[in-house]
């Protein structure tokens, strides 16, 4: 109940903020935009609507996550609207939960608009809708359900704009580890492999998420693989959304 | 009288700057809080009276010291479901009504759902709001952000409530009015800890009060004890008389209108001084002694210090 409270709250200050919509313009005219390509491409033209579109429901969603989601604990501390949540019987986890899951709401709100702009798109052009899209997207939200996690965590000790940062950090490198593990493939035995592969474990790896080549070009994707994406997703999301209860659970609030 | 808050030897520091340096805040603060009293917690800006609040209220913790809320830890769930908190200043979600605003910290209490309609028009009506209810946030003036504040710490109906500055930034007329509210909460059985550094509004409502300065609390205790009643200085208006006559009397200074008040220190002089005027057929216009005041108390502590 409380934290239902909250994440209402949460989810009706998301939606007035002014990036959210301006994203969402954006990410509208990238997946039209998609439109102007097919005009230049030769071949398969569903591909590069399928790709392009998947890609900035991607790009978009995750920016939106970042841009609200480090703002929203910190906007809560500086106005000091937290002073009068926190004196009310409520625990720091169930404050913190509610605000991630309010913001999870906007987002997979705003996914399924940029979804049924991209839909819209396809049935305009009446390719073929298929399933496997469905799944990409789902696992859109699944990086969306971590990458918003993270914004909270930096955004528990941190102001915006480094938490920004870090969040966009921790998004590229989620996407470019994968190169780690083709190095680690290739290295000779040894401790620098060890290390490398260490290195590797610790970081994210966002690319389990990433099924736009397997639709796009329609390969099989091995139910196994979606196992194993899922359980890393939610196994990471609680992680991280654990270490943030940790850091929020002894701070002051001056 | 059961103690209803009690803090114990209270030490807190922050620390600043880019190469971190403590400051000490509060120094080893210990108080009671009885059932059923408005306790005034005073000090000068800085002296940290917010600090003290924000640690008994779980918002900071502690370096040291012990707080307990009706027996318990001031940070178990049981202890904040009997307590209200106003902040100074406070900012809220300016895109709620009034009413959303308390039904969103009615959901954060457990209320039931049928008594909170009920619960938030009685509210409404106590702060005076009930004309704006459907208005947002963002429309409100500083005043108004203060009552709707208020409504929102009596919103789980506390046995304790803690108001910081809650007078502040409001006219006569509306510091009057908060006033009234905070001693019709005390004549529902309410304990209210009030924090100010308004003398006169805590002189009119406390029962007792300590004083904080530096992080120290220098003087504690009922009102009445801490205040002498022994007459300090008798004021009086007279006309008709000349300065002159006044001389080694007391201090006078020249009012409007060709009075003439005069301070008299000694208040065995007053007869004497009476029976003067009446025979010089003066006129006396008023004549008002006057006590000890917590300003005086306040301000001497200060100095101190």
């Amino acid at each position: 109940m409380k934290i239902r409270a909250i994440a209402i709250i949460t989810f009706k200050e998301a939606i007035r903020d002014r990036i959210l919509y301006l994203l969402l313009f954006f990410a509208a005219v990238c997946i039209i935009f998609s439109r102007l390509l097919v005009l230049l491409t030769v071949g398969d033209r569903a591909k590069i609507i399928t790709d392009v579109g998947l890609a900035s429901l991607s790009v978009f969603g995750t920016l939106m996550a970042i841009l609200i989601g480090t703002g929203l604990v910190y906007k809560e501390i500086d106005k000091r609207t937290i002073y009068t949540l926190l004196s009310k019987p409520i625990q720091r986890y169930q404050f913190l939960l509610g605000k991630y899951l309010g913001l999870l709401l906007t987002l997979f709100i705003m996914l399924a608009l940029m979804t049924v702009i991209f839909l819209v798109l396809f049935l305009l052009h009446k390719y073929p809708i298929e399933g496997s899209i469905f799944i990409a997207i789902l696992f859109i939200f699944v990086e969306l359900c971590l990458i918003t996690a993270v914004a909270i965590l930096f955004s528990c000790f941190s102001t915006p704009i480094l938490s920004t940062l870090f969040s966009l950090s921790f998004y590229l490198i989620g996407h470019v580890s994968w190169g780690l593990e083709t190095l680690i493939n290739k290295m000779p035995q040894g401790g620098i492999k060890t290390l490398a592969r260490i290195i590797y474990i610790l970081l994210p790896d966002l690319e389990n998420f990433n099924f736009k080549t397997e639709v796009v070009h329609h390969l099989p994707i091995p139910p196994k693989i979606f196992f194993y994406s899922s359980l890393y997703g939610i196994l990471y999301t609680v992680f991280i959304l654990a270490l943030a209860m940790m850091v929020f659970r002894r701070r002051d609030f001056i | 009288m059961d103690t209803v808050l009690r803090i114990e030897d209270l030490h807190k520091s922050f620390k600043t700057g880019f190469i971190p340096k403590g400051k000490k805040i509060l120094n080893g603060i210990s108080l009671e809080v009885k059932a059923g009293e408005i306790f005034g917690y005073l000090g000068p800006n800085g002296a940290g009276k917010t600090t003290t609040l924000k640690c008994v209220l779980g918002l900071i913790f502690p370096d040291k010291g012990n707080i307990e809320i009706f027996g318990q830890s001031n940070l178990s769930m049981q202890a904040k479901e009997k307590i209200g908190f106003l902040p100074e200043n406070p900012y809220f979600y300016d895109y709620l009504s009034a009413t959303e605003f308390l039904s969103f910290y009615s959901d954060l209490t457990l209320a039931k759902k049928e008594e909170k309609k009920a619960k938030i028009a009685t509210l409404l009506k106590l702060v005076g709001l009930e004309h704006v209810a459907s208005l947002q946030l963002r429309k409100f003036s500083r005043g108004m952000l203060q009552r709707i504040g208020l409504a929102q710490a009596l919103i789980n109906d506390p046995s304790l409530v803690f108001l910081d500055e809650p007078l502040g930034g409001l006219d006569p007329l509306g510091r009057k009015e908060i006033r009234d509210v905070i001693v019709r909460l005390k004549g529902e059985g309410k304990t209210v800890f009030l924090s100010s550094h308004i003398l006169q509004d805590i002189e009119m409502i406390c029962d007792r009060v300590a004083i904080l300065v530096e992080g120290h609390i220098i003087n504690q205790g009922p009102l009445q004890d801490l205040i002498s009643e022994k007459v300090k200085v008798t004021e009086i208006t007279i006309s008709g008389m000349r300065p002159e006559d006044l001389r080694d009397l007391g201090e006078h200074y020249s009012a409007q209108g060709g009075r003439i008040l005069l301070k008299v220190f000694e208040e065995e002089k007053i007869a004497t001084i009476l029976q003067m005027i009446q025979t010089k057929k003066g006129k006396v216009h008023s004549l008002i002694p006057r006590t000890e005041t917590l300003e005086d108390l306040f301000v001497g502590a200060v100095k101190q210090k």
